[in-house]
């Protein structure tokens, strides 16, 4: 949509780090092959979801106005992107902020974007990523180059991929921690990224790093791996290592993650993560979606069997090393301050007395503290985010991270400056005290712009935030500090199995109409991690649910025995008293001409699901196979673009690397093994499909294996017009043979 | 200092998509935003001619911030409170054939006529009132227009012979964003206030 899309290559050429550039490039051609219809619309729709593009609602080209579907004009007309996905529909693009540290140029860049190509807000996620909504699939390319100019990249951070490595935003200044969980989240997540193993599983995979077991802030519980730094004594010297968790995760049925090992070392961290990801390539379920992650794997194996054959594919890996390459750095990794520590101001205003006692945090340094950034349901401004970048300039070496409670903290803060940082935050809107209290509301996009969202829970979370707000200080301690966190839907983006007062999405009739609702969720624990999933209770409708949380706040701060916590007071309630208390508020409303009811939240529609799409969560079932025979034409096109502006050299190199890749595509169904050296695949090719005979055409026999042996053998020699010519044409013959030999040995026999 | 493939913009050069207008509004205490929901939902049954109007963005929650957005195809409409000034800001999206002049007047064409609508609306009252003196126009796109002084030079002929035509050759003043790392654009003020209905004739 942007006229400079064209341009932007050309601006940040040399800029890019290496391998991102032609990652991006690969991905621009990717679209302007499916806007020209070359390329096939599930596949497009994973290699967009692996780099963070994904569909928003209405992107299946209808929209309900409150009395009838209707049918969205868009301009391209019947062009997809996905299955059912419009081609000029907007969508959301998500950008991965591993451990959630940035810098200040980061953050401009994403203001930059934000404005430029979405509605002028960034959105902070619950693991740490930023969305950007509304953006259009043409201007993406030039969007992930400029961030990938700024070190930041958008790849994997949706589909059946290595999502965002999430970590504790205090590592490193948290004093209760083990020790500094940054450097080992930040060599996993660049370890994994992209990584050839990573490749071909069912459904997302996400890892998680925390400094400690009992407090929240890295919700290793609900992580696919979660890793907690423990140390332990050997020798006399204090070693590190990580408890491993494994098969954790919300979504409609939450599991906690079982322990795998109580000690993994930092040299073990990498290989046996490999190792995880190889057994859940391997053995996870790729046609069932909603049993693809690894959690049901370990379920159905039992986390005996799954040890057994990790270790057994622990055993089998080839070295890397990068493996410890990391280690010599991570053990003295540390932050430095901008300046000198000092002593906690005494005075000012009673605003400000407030913000320090909700949103800042002691440091385990002497005379610095963490300022969190508290951002109404996660959402900053352009601007905000500049002013932020230079609060974070002026106060510290830009040290920066977001959080799982979708806010943002500074950290090395002087105690001292806490005044001047205060006003500065001010200034930009920024200093909303109440960070991480009852106010502070985290909630998913829910109907807003999720294709799967069933009610508001942004238009919740906004309700409940400015009704809290109002009395936030008056209300008793105990209740200050709860949690409450929406879901639009059952599929928990919004954690609310972790919260003291959870909702999610669901819809009832009421007198023959839908009605949002939200199911109240109660008894869960933020802290150790997310330690204890809380359970259904009752659904109520959605314009009812502050009367709910006013209901149970107050029931606890009077009923409360002692320093009862509120998860153990909702469990010594009881189910029954809990639904005696709310039950009369799921009750149709008494006055039947009252229609507000039959709205939700921020959207006067009368309410409907006809909204709702297909989720892109789970992205498309795809085969590595699949994806890399896509690469290989992908390739072949380049080959034939640079052939016909005359550029013999390469078109006929890249013909040849097409062909490689097709080959090595196969050789991978039978060996993950294999490198990107010509002779091992070309090799392991003859061996495995040729000899075998595998690959033979029923009419055309080995021929088309011939052509690669062929192109091999003269991969040496200078390519002319002509040979680069006619080995385009072999290669896309060679590609072509690919495909049916992949579909004949994919394709059970019939019986 | 970043460097840089793509040349500073030249009078001759500049191409001035993806122009952003914003009418500021009088009073913007007594706007209430609230109405605004129901009134973009109609407009999304009801669009403006050869315009696709798609769905609702609300960030009345977020101080200083965009406020109410209609999401567009071609380009979004909003009552926005960026600085903490209220307006009614039109952003074009889709790249927009023509001079530089046709891209300012287009822009400015879909601002007021959204404002006009928005003035007769009564579900806000007649609260919602141009101020009569003060736009900002802005150019949505860093790389076609940086905010730098060559940008400035570049577009001050269009700028000019722009704000002449909306102001009806009354003076105005010219100011150019300060902050070289927001968006380039300028803020027009008017030394007499003009109606929506005025400043449309005007820009024909």
């Amino acid at each position: 949509m942007k006229v400079s899309n064209a341009m932007w290559a050309e601006k940040l050429a040399g800029q890019l780090p290496e391998g991102l550039d032609r990652e991006i490039d690969i991905f621009e051609t990717e679209v302007a092959l499916r806007k020209q219809g070359k390329f096939d619309e599930r596949l497009f729709a994973e290699t967009r979801l692996r780099r963070g593009v994904y569909g928003q609602r209405y992107d299946n080209g209808q929209r309900h106005n409150g009395k009838t579907v209707q049918q969205i004009a868009y301009p391209s007309g019947a062009l997809t992107k996905g299955p059912s996905t419009m081609w000029d529909a907007p969508g959301m693009q998500r950008i991965k902020i591993p451990g959630g540290g940035l810098d200040a140029a980061q953050l401009e860049t994403m203001a930059d974007l934000a404005e430029e190509y979405s509605d002028g807000i960034a959105h902070v996620t619950t693991r740490q990523d930023f969305q950007l909504h509304y953006v259009h699939i043409e201007d993406t390319p030039s969007l992930m180059r400029r961030l990938a100019a700024a070190g930041i990249t958008t790849r994997e951070a949706c589909g059946n991929s290595v999502r965002n490595v999430t970590a504790c935003p205090y590592a490193g200044v948290c004093p209760d921690e083990a020790f500094d969980v940054t450097p080992y989240s930040r060599a996993m997540s660049k370890f994994l990224l992209g990584h050839p193993d990573c490749q071909n599983f069912g459904r997302k995979f996400k890892p998680a790093f925390s400094g400690c077991s009992q407090h929240a802030c890295g919700l290793t519980s609900m992580h696919d791996i979660g890793l907690i730094a423990v140390t332990r004594n050997e020798n006399g010297k204090e070693t590190r290592g990580f408890e491993t968790y494994v098969g954790g995760g919300l979504g409609a049925v939450p599991y906690q993650a079982k322990l795998y090992d109580s000690f993994v070392s930092p040299e073990e961290l990498l290989p046996l993560t490999q190792a995880i990801a190889r057994v859940f390539a391997a053995r996870g379920e790729k046609k069932n979606r909603s049993r693809a992650r690894i959690k049901f794997l370990i379920q159905d194996l039992g986390i005996e069997k799954f040890k057994e054959l990790v270790q057994e594919e622990r055993k089998n890996l080839p070295h890397d090393p990068r493996w410890t390459e990391f280690m010599t750095e991570a053990e003295t990794f540390q932050e430095t301050p901008l300046r000198p520590g000092g002593k906690a101001p005494l005075l000012g205003t009673a605003d400000f007395q407030r913000w320090v006692r909700t949103n800042t945090r002691l440091q385990k340094q002497d005379g610095y503290v963490v300022v969190t950034i508290a951002l109404p349901l996660g959402d900053i401004t352009a601007n905000q985010l500049r002013s932020l970048a230079d609060t974070a300039r002026r106060f510290t070496r830009e040290t920066i991270r977001t959080t799982v409670e979708q806010n943002i903290v500074l950290r090395w803060v002087s105690q001292s400056d806490l005044p001047e940082l205060h006003k500065a935050l001010h200034a930009a809107g920024l200093a909303d005290p109440g960070a991480g209290t009852i106010v502070d509301v985290a909630t998913c996009p829910g109907t807003d712009t999720c294709k799967l969202g069933i009610s508001s829970s942004r238009g919740l979370a906004g309700e409940l935030r400015n009704r809290l707000a109002e009395k936030s200080f008056q209300l008793d301690e105990s209740v200050q500090n709860l949690h409450i966190k929406i879901s639009g839907c059952f599929n928990s983006c919004g954690q609310h199995h972790v919260a003291d007062l959870g909702f999610y999405g669901v819809s009832r009739k009421m007198s023959g109409y839908a009605v949002p609702h939200f199911q109240v969720v109660l008894g869960g624990e933020w802290d150790h991690n997310g330690g204890t999933y809380g359970l259904p209770v009752i659904a109520i409708p959605s314009k009812n649910i502050p009367e709910v949380v006013t209901r149970l706040t107050d029931r606890y701060a009077a009923g409360r025995q002692h320093a009862e916590s509120f998860k153990d007071f909702i469990k010594r309630m009881g189910k029954v008293e809990l639904k005696k208390i709310l039950e009369d508020l799921a009750r149709p409303p008494a006055d039947p001409t009252d229609r507000s009811f039959f709205s939700d939240w921020g959207d006067p529609r009368e309410y409907s699901l006809s909204d709702m799409g297909i989720g892109e969560c789970a992205g498309e079932v795809v085969s590595a196979v699949d994806f890399d025979l896509a690469a290989a034409e992908r390739e072949l096109f380049e080959a034939q673009v640079a052939w016909e502006s005359g550029q013999v050299a390469q078109a006929g190199a890249t013909a040849y690397q097409s062909m490689l890749r097709a080959a090595k595509a196969l050789v991978k169904i039978e060996t993950q093994n294999i490198t990107d050296d010509p002779a091992q695949i070309v090799g392991e090719f003859r061996l495995r499909f040729y000899d075998t005979q595998k690959f033979f055409d029923p009419f055309a026999g080995g021929k088309f294996a011939q052509y690669l042996f062929a192109a091999q053998e003269k991969s040496s020699q200078p390519a002319t017009a002509d040979s680069a010519r006619y080995l385009i044409d072999e290669a896309q013959l060679f590609i072509d043979a690919a495909h049916s030999c992949y579909n004949r040995i994919s394709t059970p026999a019939s019986a | 200092m970043e460097k840089s493939n793509v040349p500073s913009p030249t009078q001759h050069s500049l191409q001035l998509q993806h122009v952003n207008v914003k009418l500021l509004l009088q009073h913007p205490s007594e706007v209430a935003l609230d109405p605004l929901i129901p009134i973009f939902l109609d407009w999304i049954q009801d669009p403006f001619p050869g315009e696709l109007l798609l769905d609702i963005a609300d960030y009345r929650h977020v101080p200083a911030g965009p406020g109410v957005v209609l999401i567009g195809h071609e380009g979004d409409y909003g009552v926005d409170n960026t600085d903490n000034r209220l307006g009614v800001r039109y952003n074009r999206k889709a790249a927009f054939e023509g001079s530089n002049q046709d891209r300012l007047k287009q822009a400015a064409r879909a601002a007021l006529t959204a404002c006009r609508r928005l003035e007769t609306d009564s579900r806000l009252g007649g609260k919602l009132r141009f101020h009569g003196q003060e736009v900002e126009i802005f150019i949505n796109d860093r790389l076609l227009a940086p905010n730098s002084d060559a940008t400035r030079v570049a577009a001050d002929p269009d700028f000019r012979a722009f704000a002449d035509k909306l102001f009806r050759g009354s003076e105005y003043s010219m100011t150019q964003e300060a902050d070289r790392r927001r968006l380039f654009g300028v803020t027009l003020k008017s030394s007499r206030p003009f109606s929506v209905e005025q400043v449309l004739e005007a820009i024909g």
